[in-house]
């Protein structure tokens, strides 16, 4: 479904991608992890177009998209739910959901969407007038993925979920992840919680200082020694 | 009915309505700091007097060249200065301002330092009201609309705003040329009633003098911009009585307006549909919003 092909990415002159490559099948959750500053978050921006390819090929669903504005990207079918959530806070929750659905025009579909994302968040149900910004860390969480899936994307990017977050509303955001997977929408997660996000993915990547390390199967991953070591804890 | 006094401040009023709300839709709800609203206005007023006097266009055409041209510089400022925020893109645009009154500064056609005179007095009160009333039934009309939503999407976190499928640029471009669009209108009325335009009538300070309506109003409110304008235009009218003093007061009105109402006269929140009861909740709830960011 998604292919990148050696991408290189710079900030100035830094270069904070080197050649990475990899695939996410359609269906799947694929997981980047790595340390801070490894490059996972400046992949998923180079995919949804925030950022442009030095070079490299990215292309979803046979279509090259590198290089692409963001807002054609999502157009596309890729929606990114950004690193520290970026809901509009002084926005009411109604309102933050009504611009994920900006590339729609039919007010049926809208209608829907809203009830498919309330269906997923029954917890942001009935707080449709709460300003953005008043909500809890991990209700806001739940609020920029169902902006993210308003526009029905058939690939999520998730950058990590679990910032900032308590571990029970952590363990109740990745059990949602699992929920809108299984209900058809592909996933690539980025995250350095390593240990939730290789239980929840059929595949994982791990990412070291702008190169790709390691690619295998995230319970291949999980038993992985250097993975143990280096990012499990153990 | 009036006097002739009463009849220039309420006209006047009701051009700097124009004024503000046009720039409140670029200032207040894209988040574009914009210094240079004043240019706009010359252009308007210029071209606008030019048409009528060279041209022979009927008022209502003269208006609308004029606007239309202004449009036209608001798209081309648009441009290049889309990638400036905040501190940078006001630079600009006060730079554009500048830019624009020494042009027609040393243009022939504009009649240079000594002005552009025998405009014919074609404004009368009830065109400044038709054109402020259209102007408020316009932006609202937008600001209600889609394009209203991205507007104030790219206000609040323009990166979220484009990975949610809002064009950005394009929106940014839009919202500088409308607000053109109606400053123009303003000039062209400007010029037509007081029949005597110089590059000086529009330089930095009136700029200045249509951001501080919008602010005291509150920015991201069109009826805030409404109360705003009407006010720092009939202040200082009142304030004639203490003389020397008026600059003082004027300014010390500002100071304490900021002092105590830092959101303006109306919120731009506040505009927006609360349940009844939940106000004070609301308020309580931005203070904290406004402390932790």
């Amino acid at each position: 479904m998604l292919q990148v092909e050696k991408i290189s990415t710079f900030y100035g002159n830094i270069q904070a991608l080197k050649e990475i490559s990899f695939s996410v099948e359609e269906g799947e959750i694929v997981t980047l992890i790595g340390a801070n500053g490894a490059g996972k978050t400046t992949t998923l921006l180079t995919i949804s177009g925030l950022l442009k390819p030095a070079a490299g090929q990215i292309s979803f669903r046979d279509k090259k998209v590198d290089g692409f504005p963001p807002h054609e990207i999502v157009k596309l079918g890729i929606s990114h739910v950004p690193e520290g959530r970026r809901i509009f806070p002084r926005l009411t929750l109604l309102e933050n959901l009504e611009m994920g659905a900006f590339t729609r025009r039919d007010k049926t579909g809208l209608q829907d969407d809203l009830k498919y994302v309330f269906d997923t968040f029954p917890q942001l149900k009935g707080r449709e007038k709460q300003v953005a910004g008043t909500l809890s860390g991990g209700e806001q969480q739940m609020l920029a993925m169902g902006r993210a899936l308003m526009s029905r994307p058939k690939l999520l990017l998730l950058d990590e979920p679990s910032m900032g977050l308590a571990p029970m509303v952590v363990q109740g955001i990745f059990r949602i992840i699992e929920d809108i997977n299984r209900q058809g929408t592909t996933i690539l997660l980025v995250e350095q919680n390593a240990q939730l996000a290789l239980k929840v993915a059929r595949r994982g990547y791990v990412l070291e200082t702008g190169s790709i390390t390691l690619h295998d199967k995230a319970s291949s991953l999980l038993k992985n020694d250097g993975v143990r070591k280096t990012y499990l804890g153990e | 009915m009036f006097s002739a006094y009463y009849l220039q401040i309420i006209i006047l009023v009701g051009i700097n309505i124009i004024m503000a709300t046009s720039l409140n839709l670029i200032t207040g709800f894209t988040g574009q700091l914009s210094i240079g609203h004043a240019a706009f206005m010359s252009i308007g007023a210029y071209a606008a007097a030019l048409a009528t006097l060279k041209l022979g266009l009927p008022f209502f055409g003269s208006l609308f060249f004029g606007a239309l041209l202004a449009a036209f510089f608001g798209v081309l400022i648009g441009v290049p200065t889309l990638k400036l925020k905040g501190d940078y893109l006001a630079i600009a645009t006060l730079g554009f301002g500048e830019i624009v009154r020494i042009v027609f500064l040393n243009l022939k056609i504009t009649g240079g330092a000594v002005g552009l005179r025998g405009v014919p007095k074609n404004t009368t009160i009830l065109w400044v009201i038709v054109a402020a009333i259209l102007t408020i039934f316009v932006l609202n009309r937008i600001l209600k609309s889609r394009v209203g939503r991205a507007l104030v999407a790219v206000r609040e976190d323009e990166t979220a705003a484009e990975s949610m499928g809002i064009n950005t640029t394009y929106y940014k471009i839009l919202a500088f040329g409308v607000g053109a669009f109606f400053a123009g209108l303003g000039g062209g009325l400007f010029s037509h009633y007081f029949q005597y335009i110089h590059p000086n009538s529009f330089g930095f300070l009136r700029s200045i003098e249509h951001l501080c309506m919008v602010v005291l109003g509150g920015l991201g409110n069109i009826w805030g911009s409404i109360i705003g304008a009407a006010a720092l235009t009939a202040i200082p009218e009142f304030l004639r009585a203490s003389a020397d003093y008026r600059q003082l007061f004027y300014g010390a009105i500002l100071v304490l307006m900021m002092r105590i109402r830092p959101e303006g006269i109306i919120s731009g929140k506040k505009s927006r549909k609360i349940p009844p009861g939940k106000t004070s909740a609301w308020r309580g709830k931005n203070k904290f919003l406004k402390a932790t960011r």
